[in-house]
């Protein structure tokens, strides 16, 4: 059941002969597993996995169900901060709320679109290994006497009258032509088979191993581990630990630059600035236990790098990606303190916003104390005062000067811009605001990828799989002397009219004048 | 420099289109001259083909030219782009004219890649710095690569149409529903061209013209943003207030939808449609058919293999283009090797419908007909992703545009 051909001469084996169409040649008719059982679950399943036409029906409803994903914006790529259950609504109308609702909007990591990849890989794994022993028989062997009727039944077939006493000689050229045309032939008495390029017929399979590979490697990024997405903050001279790993990155500068005059080639000219570079200059540090027993872990630097787009910090399996900056941000307040009497100043100082100090000397007899710090400050319900976050956004600060006028301090809250002191008496002391230290965050992309080595190794051996299946074909030419006139037949998986013009080549050669329509005169098989 | 090089691609347009011109003669005039129609038909054939072959020089002149300008692979912007897409179209055509030698091809695929240029030469032309999302080698990879396996397809689809016209029965009953015959979507495939030169053709015309519109679009937080139309409108964008008095719009884009984006879409879209009734009530009769006869000593098994050949070498460099070399600049870019980021997308699904088409030819015996069908919409794909998904859909990857 299932093999049509006979396997040693290739007479179609359920077919009258002389009958010109011709069956499957592709596995030389062997037959394959799913071709034979159909009985169990498990032939079920089998038969169902390794169907050419099942795995086109399943890459095809991918297919459009990743062409209705783009219609409107996945969700990470919302335009606005709306949350997606309000801008599907807002932004597309009653279409967008049926996207929303019918899930489309996380299309991709969604259970169905997945099992549909995972059911396509299966797929590939099986008919692979449905077809692969099969072919492997087929191409094995290659008989070199074949039935007349297989002959004739080759799309390329020809035949011709030769001489009784011509029959050698012109064997012997066929031979001598094809062997220079890189053919192996094999000559059995009367009859030769000439094959060549019959490595590519394992090309698909190369192919789709390397696309399972692909499948596993995508897999792969389940495991613990192996996938790493975060981001980190870091703004310019601070060290932070870098987030889910044992190390800690520190900003040396943020350079952000825009194309000048100069740089650019005579003749080209930008509207408005156009950005050049963006880049963090870092050091990567690890966090390694102390040689000195009892001590803190110490911080080893083990790399520097200029990250920029499209380049990278990588370490190890560390990767730190430029992803975005905050220019200017406020890092400092400068203030002086004016004596009110005299209406001169007495001292500048400086209030960290990140790491705001405890004490300030200001002179032998004035000291500053800082009593409180709200980063993010804004007054609660009950009026008490609060930071909303640990961000400096809004700094407010109560600080209290002792002086030899205010031996128990004198205290004021000292805003952005502005300051607040006791409503109870005239102040001693008044704040002057300078310009305040300001500074660059950049805003960097952590990641690990570790499977991306072995997705890229799936990915070449899919190339290979590629190249040896389309850059190659599979020829085989049959010379048969044995049934009266010279029997030509040829067979390829694909470039017929290559075949068929390096057949032209050869028989020009010997001067045998054939058109390549009289080639293609034999039976249309597939 | 500059100067030159748009002239070297302004000559290289013009002798694609002699060479075009030189392929008409080659097939139509063998019945009207009285020598012998094969030397005739080889003998233009070599005329058209070398003709296109010093276009295809001097568009080679324009790329190297404007990469030692600009410092970067000319295919940064729309412009630069399509034009490198019509040059890799040429190419195929080179490659597989030098294999098959038929100069009907030539017929069909020189003008698609002259299509390809005239559509890029609708975007802004200057030389604009990269970047830094676009300072990579692997873009220059990437790009080129893609473009590569794009235009190989490009022949493909030019093979499958020729097929279709060579084969479809032009005396298919008129009783058959209209959508059913295949002369409908024979003719709706070569429409779907025109709309791409009619597109083309409203640009150019406005735009020498001089033509300009600008509509005020107030935005929720109580700004004005301005948009500038090229095209007289006839979707105007969502709350738009005309500035200047002209034409339109006739009615308003959806909220979600770029106005000017719609406009250019429909402007095409009708454009194409006028300029196929007209060709059509010129010459009396389907465009397809009134091709045919062009077509009709050709071997239907040939123009066959010639789109199967073209996607079958294609499709390697496209997966190492469109999908693996993409792969490596997102990673080395973005950080993630796949985002599903919508060109992305675009370029899995076009890979995947090849895929399909291969699979059905090998394993299911698609062939003639039915996989010239697949060999048209595959090509249409590529377009849908390098046209629309750029303008319309616009992610990541989007060039600045019209
Ligand atoms: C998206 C996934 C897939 C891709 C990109 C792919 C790619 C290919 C390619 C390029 C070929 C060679 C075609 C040719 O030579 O014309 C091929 C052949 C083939 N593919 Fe796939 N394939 C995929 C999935 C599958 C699946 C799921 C099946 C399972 C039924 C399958 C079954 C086959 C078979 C049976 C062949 C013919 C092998 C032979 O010539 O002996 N493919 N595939």
């Amino acid at each position: 059941m299932g093999t049509v051909l006979c396997e040693s001469c290739g007479k179609p084996l359920q077919q009258d002969e002389g009958e010109t169409a011709f069956p499957d040649m592709r596995y030389d008719g062997v037959s394959r597993r799913s071709q034979t059982y159909s009985r169990t679950l498990v032939d079920k399943v089998w038969n169902f996995f390794s169907s050419v036409r099942n795995a086109v029906i399943m890459i095809i409803i991918v297919l459009i169900a990743s062409a209705v994903g783009t219609v409107f914006p996945q969700e990470q790529y919302i335009p606005t901060l709306d949350p997606p259950e309000i801008y599907y609504e807002k932004a597309h109308g009653t279409l967008g709320k049926i996207y929303y609702q019918l899930g489309f909007h996380n299309l991709y990591t969604s259970w169905w679109y997945i099992t549909l990849l995972l059911m396509i890989g299966i797929s590939l794994v099986i008919c692979s290994l449905d077809r692969v022993v099969p072919l492997y028989r087929a191409l094995k062997k290659l008989p070199v006497k074949r039935h007349p009727s297989f002959l004739k039944g080759q799309q390329v077939y020809t035949q011709f009258e030769i001489d009784e006493t011509e029959k050698e000689r012109t064997l012997e050229q066929l031979e001598k032509g094809l062997k220079q045309k890189r053919y192996r032939v094999v000559r059995e008495g009367n009859a030769l088979v000439a094959e060549k390029g019959r490595f590519s017929r394992w090309g698909p399979y190369v192919n789709h191993i390397g696309l399972i590979l692909v499948i596993i490697g995508v897999l792969m990024r389940l495991l613990p581990g192996f996938y790493l997405n975060d981001f980190v903050w870091v703004r310019e001279g601070e060290t932070k630990q870098v987030p889910g790993t044992p190390y800690y990155v520190k900003n040396v500068e943020f350079i952000e630059e825009y194309y000048e005059e100069e740089d650019l080639p005579e003749g080209v000219e930008v509207e408005g600035r156009v950005v050049k570079n963006y880049q963090t200059d870092a050091i990567l540090y690890e966090q390694r236990v102390s040689d000195i027993p009892g001590a803190p872990p110490e911080l080893v630097e083990v790399h520097r790098d200029q990250i920029r787009v499209n380049h990278p910090l990588k370490y190890k399996d560390l990767l730190l990606y430029q992803a975005e900056r905050r220019i200017n941000q406020l890092s400092a307040l400068n203030l002086e303190l004016i004596d009110n009497r005299t209406g001169e100043s007495i001292g500048a100082f400086k209030l960290d916003l990140y790491n705001p100090p405890a004490d300030i000397q200001l002179t032998d007899e004035i000291t500053i104390q800082i009593l409180e710090y709200y980063q993010d400050f804004e007054w609660t319900e009950d009026n008490q005062p609060r930071t909303k976050s640990p961000e400096p956004n809004n700094p407010a600060f109560v600080v209290s000067v002792i002086s030899p006028q205010t031996p128990e301090g004198e205290r004021s809250w000292i805003f952005l811009g502005s300051t607040l002191g006791s409503p109870d008496r005239e102040p001693f002391f008044s704040y002057r605001f300078n310009k305040p230290d300001i500074v660059d965050s950049t805003g960097l992309m952590v990641r690990k990828e570790k499977s991306l080595p072995f997705i890229y190794f799936g990915s070449g051996v899919v190339m290979v799989g590629l190249i040896m299946g389309f850059y190659w074909q599979h020829r085989r030419i049959w010379i048969d002397l044995n049934h009266g006139p010279l029997q030509l037949a040829a067979h390829t998986n694909k470039n017929w009219y290559g075949l068929k013009r390096e057949i032209l080549q050869i028989l020009k050669k010997m001067e045998i004048d054939v058109t390549i329509d009289q080639l293609s005169k034999g039976g249309k098989s597939k | 420099m500059i100067q030159l090089s748009s002239n070297l691609l302004l000559i290289a347009f013009i002798l694609y289109m002699f060479g075009s011109i030189a392929f008409v003669i080659s097939v139509t005039g063998r019945r009207w001259r009285n020598r012998a129609p094969e030397d005739h038909a080889r003998r233009w054939g070599w005329i058209g083909f070398y003709l296109t072959l010093a276009g295809f020089f001097s568009q080679l002149g324009f790329i190297i030219l404007r990469w030692m300008v600009s410092g970067h692979s000319p295919t940064s912007n729309m412009f630069e782009f399509m034009a490198f897409l019509g040059f890799t179209i040429i190419l195929a055509f080179i490659v597989l004219y030098l294999i098959y030698r038929i100069p009907a091809l030539g017929m069909f695929a020189v003008p698609v890649g002259m299509i390809m240029i005239a559509y890029a030469s609708v975007f802004p032309k200057e030389i604009m710095p990269l970047i830094p999302a676009l300072q990579s080698y692997w873009l220059y990879i990437h790009v080129t690569t893609a473009a590569l396996g794009e235009g190989i397809f490009a022949i493909g689809f030019a093979a499958g149409l020729m097929y279709l016209i060579r084969t479809v029965d032009q005396t298919e009953q008129s009783s058959i529903t209209w959508w059913k015959r295949k002369t409908t979507w024979l003719e709706f495939s070569i429409s779907v061209v025109l709309m791409l030169v009619g597109f083309i053709l409203m640009t150019t015309l406005f735009s020498t013209a001089g033509y300009e519109v600008t509509y005020q679009i107030p935005n929720e937080d109580g700004n004005v943003r301005e948009m500038t139309y090229h095209l007289p409108s006839i979707a105007g964008p969502h709350n738009g207030q005309q500035m200047e008095v002209a034409f339109g719009p006739l009615f308003e884009a959806p909220e979600w939808m770029n106005g000017r984006k719609l406009n250019t879409m429909l402007w095409s879209i009708l454009s194409g449609i006028v300029l196929y009734w007209l060709i059509r009530l010129l010459i009396r009769k389907r465009l397809s058919a009134a091709m045919k006869p062009w077509l009709n000593d050709l071997d239907p098994d040939v123009i066959d293999e010639i789109s199967y050949r073209s996607i079958a070498i294609g499709f390697p460099i496209f997966t190492l283009g469109a999908l693996i070399f993409a792969m490596i600049w997102a990673a080395e870019a973005w950080g993630r090797f796949w985002g599903w980021d919508p060109k992305e997308v675009w370029a899995l699904i076009t890979w995947l419908f090849y895929s399909a088409y291969l699979h059905l030819r090998l394993s299911r015996g698609w062939h003639g007909s039915k996989s010239a069908w697949m060999a048209v919409l595959g090509f249409v794909f590529v377009l849908f992703t390098l046209v629309f998904v750029n303008l319309v859909i616009a992610g990541l990857h989007s060039y600045a545009g019209v």
